[in-house]
């Protein structure tokens, strides 16, 4: 494993004991299909949440957040879509977040959240 | 606070309005929108504040930034709101103090210094009529919006400084950088003592010298007609030297006009003296009336203003850029209509026109070297139109040196005497013309001429006379008693 897949890996660990945190569900981790992959898929009460996960050591390369776009973004819908057709579910309730963890590897990695955005 | 606000400057034309510039943080992914009608350049402050912000070391929140530039309906354009969108996102962003009622117009470098930015006069003036007088400018800015009265100008040098006076963490800040103040000038307009052509050079031609005396002390406009050599254009670069100095009103509306056309450079002063203007024969209407895309700029004729606009070669000129002439000539003022609105600039100009009698150029005393054909020179003549030609109060021959004023290099009055004569001449002026409004013979009408200012029936017998053989108009009538009243 190559270091950065080690590091996006603890990011997405990271990532789902802060959402179990908030008394989010984890149902499913890198789920993968033709289209892509989905980093966590978690129950918020009723809603289905499509968690994106980016980690960086540093924001020298810009801030995580900004590594998501427009088309990421309609990526990520048609993700939420197409699990849902998968585990044959019903969800009108669904939304995407996405999770920034900057880790430099010293301190405590620091979480940022921003919940159903695009 | 998610929600900052500050206040900056619109111009349009030479009227500035305040703007507000909300800027708002929202909780969602990164992104950068201004709304309310920015054009291009002023949709690329986005990059410059984002820069010049992190630079500075007070880097712009990584959410979605939205700011809104108030009124939403006007529209805006340029760089000078890059200071005004920058404090505020900082202030929404909590990392400085509120500002209050301080309006900022300044653009912003990468690097965090301020830019100056054209128009800062008459925008500065616009922000104390309307009740901010505290502006914060770029350093190079300072001189000239300290031009204006009641204005309490502060200038800086970087953002950074500009951040730690208004309570931002001095941990951070770039506070250590200072660029260099010849680098933040840029280049501009040169406002230093211009070398004025006097008219001791002009040999000969008492009869064009005392034409340029009488045009200078009544405002009157001049055509001058004349063979290629002649030195008409050597009387009209004159002619500025000759204006007695701007009054203060008259300087401000100057030096606005000209704040709009260029940066400043160096130590900035209201321009006492009548500008000059001598656009090239090729020029478009939009060159000398003003125009261009979006909202409309001043053209030379606004540049012009309170001072001489010249059309060398005036047949030259497009008919249409001549005939666009005769409405500020009769109003003093340019109203220009485009898409993004309409502005208003004064164009209050003395114009002198220099024209060859024919195309050839030697139709003059008794045109025995012409080569032209009566047909070609009426042709030549009538390029000038007649209600333009009718504004032109003194229409004047002016003749091939001769040898004898050419060869004694006898020593002729020079500009200062002419001028001291002028400005004497002007104030009799002003005191008949006052009562009624008006500063100089030029601007009086033909009512006043024969009524309140007129003369007896005697003096204008023969006047009267060549009006009722059809020799005058009407109007050739009133501008002969026009001239009349600038005598020497």
């Amino acid at each position: 494993m190559r270091a950065k897949d080690v590091l996006g890996r603890r990011g997405e660990e990271l990532a789902a004991g802060y959402l179990e945190s908030l008394g989010m569900r984890v149902v499913d981790r890198n789920w993968r299909c033709p289209e892509g992959e989905i980093d966590i898929v978690a129950l918020d009460g009723d809603a289905l949440v499509i968690a994106e996960v980016k980690t960086r050591r540093s924001l020298a390369y810009g801030h995580p957040f900004e590594a998501v776009g427009a088309d990421k973004l309609a990526r990520l819908h048609r993700l939420a879509s197409a699990w849902c057709r998968d585990h044959e579910l019903r969800m009108p309730l669904r939304r995407v977040d996405v999770i920034a963890v900057l880790d430099d590897g010293v301190g405590a990695p620091a979480v940022e959240h921003l919940k159903g955005v695009g | 606070m998610a929600l900052g606000r500050t206040y900056s400057v619109a111009l349009v034309g030479l009227n500035g309005y305040i703007v507000e510039v909300e800027a708002d943080i929202g909780q969602t992914l990164p992104a950068f929108v201004i709304l309310g009608l920015p054009d291009a350049s002023l949709n690329e402050a986005k990059e410059r504040i984002r820069s010049a912000a992190q630079n500075s070391g007070i880097p712009l929140s990584r959410r979605k930034i939205t700011a809104n530039l108030i009124p939403a309906s006007l529209p805006k354009r340029g760089s000078g709101f890059d200071l005004a969108i920058a404090m505020a996102v900082l202030l929404a962003a909590d990392d400085i103090r509120p500002t209050g009622r301080t309006a900022f117009i300044a653009e912003l470098g990468l690097d965090g210094r301020l830019r100056p930015v054209r128009g800062i006069l008459p925008a500065v003036m616009a922000a104390v009529r309307a009740g901010y007088p505290e502006v914060v400018v770029a350093r190079a800015n300072v001189a000239e919006a300290e031009l204006v009265p009641g204005a309490q100008v502060r200038g800086y040098a970087t953002l950074a400084r500009l951040a730690f006076d208004c309570g931002a963490d001095p941990q951070d800040l770039a506070l250590d950088f200072e660029p260099e103040p010849d680098d933040a000038d840029g280049p501009g307009r040169d406002t230093g003592p211009a070398l004025v052509p006097d008219m001791c050079d002009v040999s000969g031609q008492a009869a064009a010298r005392h034409a340029l005396e009488v045009a200078a002390a009544g405002a009157h406009h001049l055509l001058l007609t004349g063979p290629p050599g002649a030195g008409k254009t050597m009387l009209a670069e004159r002619l500025p030297g000759l204006l007695p100095d701007l009054g203060d009103i008259e300087a401000m509306e100057v030096t606005a006009i000209h704040s709009l056309c260029s940066l400043p450079s160096g130590s900035v002063q209201l321009l006492r003296r009548p500008p000059y203007e001598n656009p090239h024969h090729t020029a478009t209407a939009v060159a000398i009336i003003g125009g261009g895309s979006g909202l409309p700029r001043p053209g030379a004729a606004s540049r012009a203003h309170r001072g001489v606009l010249f059309l060398d070669e005036a047949p030259e000129y497009d008919r249409g850029v001549l005939d666009a002439l005769r409405q500020p000539l009769e109003s003093g003022e340019l109203v220009i209509h485009r898409s993004a609105g309409s502005a208003a600039y004064p164009a209050r100009f003395q114009l002198v026109l220099a024209a060859n009698p024919c195309p050839c150029g030697k139709a003059t005393g008794k045109g025995v070297d012409c080569i032209c054909t009566p047909t070609m020179r009426r042709r030549y003549q009538a390029r000038m139109s007649g209600p333009l030609l009718d504004r032109v109060d003194i229409q004047l021959e002016v003749e091939r040196v001769s040898l004898a004023g050419f060869g004694q290099p006898a020593p002729e009055e020079g500009t200062a005497s002419i001028a001291e004569r002028v400005r004497a001449a002007r104030g009799r002026q002003l005191d008949r013309l006052l009562p009624f409004g008006m500063e100089t013979n030029a601007q009086v009408p033909g009512r006043l001429l024969r009524g309140a200012l007129r003369l007896d029936a005697p003096t204008t017998r023969i006047l009267d006379y060549a009006l009722e053989r059809g020799v005058l108009t009407a109007r050739g009538y009133d501008r002969v008693l026009r001239l009349q009243r600038t005598p020497y």
